[in-house]
């Protein structure tokens, strides 16, 4: 059960946010980034919210101008993974608040804060929004 | 300064004066510089990235700062903050594609900071930046350690976040100590995070946590969830590794799942009202696991498995959410994976079908996923949901329809073979990549070979596929289709046979007409045409032959092609020889061939040299060396080698050692002594030992020194055209006569090949004659390698995969008379002509499906739905309940923000109106503001006017976009709006789950004013480049 990477692309396909459970060079993230959000970002909203590619299954959700795609290997929950994805942009909306794309472009960092809470390792080890951001609100009173 | 951005807000909240504005916008960019920490430099940097219109932009910006980058970060004494900053854009330029390898030292040094932002920043950067051998690991390491120690416990996360990314195997010892007390740390944070980090341990090097094992199973009993779910990823990999060795935790995971299920923990672990879905999920994963094939094992979990099913199933009325079906979902995998009881397996079933009626593609995909799993264990199930599979065979959804050829193949047997082929055939028609269309090719060959009716359409199915994957398909697969060809249907029907080889020469002359044909394809062509080009009598010697040189001229670079061809042409003109007609070769014919006598290639020049003698021998000669229609003749082998009697009895005579079989030579297996055989060299009988391994005996040599006669190899596998060894042998198979040493014995044993396709010729493999060596040797290359046995044998295992459904006939007269057809020839097939046993190729008559069961009546319930409507861009998992109320309001082009609002709870997936959830959106309202400017049940009509934010109303409504002066100052006067018509969104949207809204959109408030300050200050504004920067993501 794991997911491979989580990728944060707008609708003109500029990638917001990038986050790889596997290491993979540039030119490889470049042409895999390139690959699935041709894919993906072509197809009808009524389809499915899951592309196969290569040796993935990608599992994407769209917030506004915001794609948000999970990618995953084996025997996924796709549905799991559906709704994980929400979770995610509901704990940055909590963070953030009313949270958009330009939100996550200035804190780069807090966004994949809150990933490095949610998922590791490739698993989703959090889900409790209180757990995922108790540490980074610590941390800004901190700071 | 919180408490100042709190009264501001408020404030904001009741006046709308242009002095306030100005006051607030001061107040805004200090904001913006002060808290946020942000200098201009970063912010433009942002601006400019996001507003970037095209890719070539975007690179030019990226470029520049790099170079700017390069030069900054180099100086002295940069401010820790700014460093930081510089470090954030490192990460934008890597992100963006481009390398910042020049800046991974800063990222490294800035985890040394005592600044837990910026630590933690460094951290990140570097775990972005590095993989886990990069040689700056090392330097990290000390600070890990030194870290892992710290007071502060979110110093020693941040610390085990990063041991999870960069620590690998050889630097695990250096931290392994730590990390394990810290399992034992007083903070729940840092207990969970050290689970991670063994886990980690566990997947990069199994070995070095293998102490550990009880350790993960006390974790699984830590009194905090988050500890215990942390736990379930490690058990799960290690429960994936060996299964009996965690066969006793089965009753903990049980009962976690039944408290868990039950709503046991902690409320904040909810998602949208289901308690803690990803651990029960979790739990499922591991449970299939552990009750796979174990009867006792599952029994125990019956009961959780129940309880979990009934807790999932939506209430009276209510939709059910898209978590309760990914859980549901799970169930259906556990059950179908353990060994369950007929009531769970019912219940399966019955999601299943629940799954495959929605309308909803995603859960159309999960059903058909499903349904490959329950018919796993109840092959009957599919003959319900024919037409909702068939739906999604034909549906424009390409995901789907993979998925459900994925289903068909797991369902094919030889009656609806043809169908399903024919499926998959157009569907790779529209594929454009290789590696789906790889994957299609080697399932469509590896049915044909199983199931196929007849061995025309197996020929012209295999030819497709070479059309369509050209040189992705194994060059085995030609192989066996010239051999099936060559052998004809394995019975005494010589007429079928020509019959057959004729069709197959005019298909080929057909496809011939072509322009791009792949080198495989073509070599099967110009073999056929070799060997069959002129058999029928409707193509002339020279038709063929021009035909021929057409193909090599055509692909002048392709040595194997031309070696095929020159083949060909030399076999036509040996048959019109043998024939006694006189062979005028055609000029460009000629020049072909004096070509290829001065090729580079030894083969070419081996094949053209040989033509040449052909073409100088009288018909008698040549009658004897080839003939037509040879290459399916048998050869015989007379292993007692009579011939050579008297050489040896010479021989013995002269003082020559008598021959030892080496059966007496070594006391070892057959099977060694057949290998040993192969090779002279080793036969010595004082080598009785040998330890190196032997080499697999691939081709057989004719040695001049052995007694063997020369042999003839019906060699179809692959060639190696520089081996000149190997070429000899090529040229031998191709034209499976040329040998003119042993003519009497030219005929390619080829009985004992058991037969992939086509009719059900008896596939037993005779005894062989004799248990010679040599004999062997001969069978095994006849039978094109070893892996046409193994494949013979997997097929017999893998054939109880093949099910049989049982008709069942049921009234429904409405359905398309052409879906009937369709469902009755992929579902249909009477119990008379199961493949049952899977004995391949039993009996399958050509021809049979369609028409037989077409009159077969279907059941109501999977008729096809009407056409979607369109839904909104969020609702993925919604389907039509909020798309319908919203969606269809009107065309503006706003109309897709729309969408947006209904947010969240896409979740729901049935059509209730989502009215209710509307109204109750208003408390939450009167929470924030005691003027509210809002109607809230106007909120998803009017909201789409404004480009701020996505659900912010207009209160005056007009549309600001249509203001000439739209800008700074209509800005301002959204944004306290916006907090509170983003909370009609957000409470909309979920409000069939989440209770904490009011202390979600506590700090949103502030933060959301802030971030408008922010945005103010950079510049960026709703009516600048890309409005989209501000689009609320929940709308």
């Amino acid at each position: 059960m794991t997911i491979r990477f989580v990728l944060l692309v707008n609708k003109q396909g500029q990638t917001r946010l990038a986050q790889y459970y596997e290491y993979l060079t540039i030119e490889e993230r470049r042409a895999l980034e390139g690959e699935i959000v041709r894919k993906c970002l072509a197809r009808p909203d009524n389809q499915c919210s899951f592309v196969e590619h290569r040796n993935y299954k990608i599992i994407y959700r769209r917030y506004a101008s915001l794609f948000f795609l999970v990618g995953v290997d084996g025997e996924e929950n796709e549905l799991a993974i559906l709704e994980f994805i929400h979770c995610v942009v509901e704990t940055m909306d909590r963070y953030f608040g009313n949270v958009c794309e330009l939100d996550i472009m200035f804190h780069l960092e807090k966004a994949h804060f809150m990933l490095e809470e949610m998922v590791m390792n490739g698993c989703i080890v959090e889900t409790n929004k209180q757990n995922i951001l108790n540490p980074i609100q610590l941390m800004d009173k901190t700071t | 300064m919180a408490h100042e951005r709190c009264h501001w807000s408020r404030f904001r909240l009741k006046s709308r004066s242009q002095g306030t504005v100005d006051q607030l916008k001061t107040i805004g960019r200090e904001l913006a510089m002060g808290s946020q920490g942000s200098s201009k430099d970063f912010l433009d940097l942002v601006k400019a990235i996001g507003e970037a219109k095209s890719k070539a932009e975007e690179e030019r910006i990226v470029l520049a700062e790099i170079e700017l980058l390069k030069k900054r970060i180099m100086e002295p004494d940069v401010p820790r903050k700014k460093m930081k900053e510089y470090i954030i854009r490192l990460v934008y330029v890597e992100m963006l594609g481009h390398d910042a390898s020049f800046g991974y030292i800063y990222a490294v040094k800035m985890t040394h900071d005592d600044n837990l932002l910026c630590k933690k920043s460094g951290y990140l950067a570097t775990t972005l930046f590095l993989n886990e051998d990069h040689d700056l690991i090392i330097l990290i390491v000390n600070t890990i350690q030194k870290d892992l120690k710290s007071d502060n416990y979110l110093v020693v996360s941040a610390a085990l976040t990063a041991v999870c990314k960069l620590i690998n195997e050889e630097t695990i010892p250096a931290v392994l100590p730590q990390v394990i007390d810290l399992l034992g740390h007083p903070k729940e944070h840092v207990r969970k995070k050290a689970v991670m980090a063994l886990h980690r341990f566990y997947q990069r090097s199994p070995s070095s946590v293998s102490h550990l094992l009880t350790k993960f199973r006390q974790i699984l009993c830590d009194k905090d969830p988050s500890v215990m779910s942390a736990a379930l990823c490690a058990l799960f990999d290690l429960v994936s590794s060996d299964v009996k060795a965690f066969k006793n935790l089965t009753a903990s995971f049980v009962s976690i799942l039944k408290q868990v299920a039950e709503h046991r923990l902690p409320k904040a672990y909810d998602y949208h009202r289901t308690p803690a879905p990803f651990v029960q999920i979790k739990i499922l994963k591991i449970l299939a696991l552990l009750g796979a094939g174990d009867r006792h094992t599952s029994e125990n979990m019956y009961s959780v498995l129940l309880e979990v099913l009934k807790r999932c199933e939506p209430g009276k009325g209510e939709p059910a959410t898209n978590i309760s079906n990914a859980i549901l979902y799970e169930c259906i995998c556990t059950i179908t994976a353990i060994v369950a009881s007929p009531k769970l397996l019912g219940m399966a079933a019955e999601i299943t079908s629940r799954f495959l009626k929605s309308d909803n593609h995603n859960y159309k995909y999960m059903g058909i996923d499903a349904l490959g799993r329950v018919i796993q264990i109840n092959p009957d199930f599919a003959e319900q949901h024919q037409l909702a599979v068939i739906d999604c065979l034909e549906d424009q959804d390409d995901t789907l329809k993979r998925k459900t050829l994925d289903l068909l193949y797991k369902m094919t047997k030889s009656t609806n073979v043809e169908v399903i082929v024919d499926h998959m055939i157009s569907y790779m028609r529209t594929l454009s990549d290789a590696h789906n269309k790889t994957e299609i090719a080697s399932r469509i060959v590896e049915l044909a070979e199983r199931f196929a009716p007849s061995n025309q359409w197996f020929i012209q199915t295999m030819n497709q596929v070479f059309e369509l994957a050209g040189d992705l398909v194994p060059a085995k697969v030609a192989h066996d289709l010239m051999r099936l060809l060559a052998k004809g249907a394995g019975e005494d029907d010589e007429e079928a046979d020509s019959l057959l080889r004729s069709s197959a020469v005019e298909s080929y002359l057909q496809l011939l007409g072509e322009p791009k044909l792949p080198s495989i394809l073509l070599q099967v062509v110009c073999w056929v045409l070799g060997e069959f080009g002129t058999a029928g009598g409707t193509h002339s010697a020279d038709d063929i032959i021009g035909k021929l040189c057409d193909v090599a001229e055509a692909h002048p670079g392709d040595t194997v092609v031309k070696g095929y061809a020159i083949t060909a042409i030399t076999k036509i003109c040996a048959f019109e020889i043998a024939a006694g007609r006189q062979v005028q070769l055609l000029p460009e014919c000629r020049s072909f061939m004096d070509d290829l006598l001065a090729s580079h290639s030894t083969d070419l020049q081996q094949r053209a040299y040989e033509l040449q003698v052909f073409l100088g021998l009288g018909p008698d000669i040549v009658q004897k060396v080839l003939h037509v229609n040879g290459s399916g003749e048998e050869i015989e082998i007379d292993t007692d080698l009579p011939f050579l009697q008297e050489f040896v009895d010479s021989s013995l005579a002269n003082g020559a050692r008598p021959y030892v079989h080496e059966n007496e030579r070594f006391e070892m297996s057959s099977g060694m002594s057949s290998f040993v055989s192969t090779s002279r060299t080793q036969q010595e009988p004082s080598h009785a030992l040998r330890f190196e391994a032997y080499e697999t005996p691939t081709v057989h040599t004719p040695s001049a020194s052995s007694s063997a006669p020369p042999s003839l190899l019906p060699d179809f596998q692959e060639k190696k055209p520089e081996s000149p060894r190997s070429l000899r042998n090529q040229l031998a198979a191709d034209n499976s006569q040329v040998d003119l040493l042993g003519p009497e014995i030219t005929r390619l044993r080829l009985d004992g090949v058991q037969k992939k396709w086509g009719r059900p010729s008896a596939p037993s493999q005779p005894p062989p004659v004799t248990t010679s060596n040599f004999d062997q040797e001969i069978e095994r290359s006849g039978n094109g390698g070893s892996g046409v046995s193994e494949r013979a044998s997997s097929n017999r295992e893998s054939t109880p995969a093949v099910h049989v459904y049982t008709e069942k006939k049921k009234a429904q007269p409405e359905i398309p008379a052409e879906k009937q057809r369709l469902a009755a020839s992929l579902f249909g097939g009477s119990s008379g002509k199961r493949d049952a046993n899977g004995v391949k190729g039993s009996k399958p008559a050509p021809n049979r499906p369609a028409a037989g069961n077409s009159k077969e009546k279907i059941p109501s319930t999977a008729q096809a739905p009407a056409p979607a409507p369109l839904m909104d861009l969020m609702d993925m998992g919604g389907g039509d309940l909020f798309s319908a109320p919203v969606a269809k309001a009107s065309y503006d082009p706003f109309k897709e923000l729309e969408g947006l609002l209904d947010g969240p709870s896409t979740a729901a997936s049935t059509s209730t109106p989502a009215a209710p959830q509307k109204s109750s959106s208003i408390d939450f309202m009167s929470l924030y503001d005691s003027t509210p400017v809002v109607s809230h049940n106007t909120v998803p009509s009017t909201n789409d006017h404004d480009f701020l934010s996505l659900g912010l109303t207009s209160s005056s409504g007009i549309e600001p976009m249509n203001r000439p002066e739209a800008g700074l100052l209509d800005l301002n006067e959204f944004p306290a709006n916006s907090p509170l018509a983003g909370l009609a969104g957000l409470e909309q949207s979920s409000s069939s789950s989440s209770t904490s809204l009011p202390e979600r959109k506590g700090p949103s408030l502030q933060d959301s004013l802030q971030k408008d300050a922010t945005t103010r200050q950079v510049g960026v504004t709703p009516t600048g480049a890309n409005p989209a920067l501000f689009q609320d993501l929940f709308g």
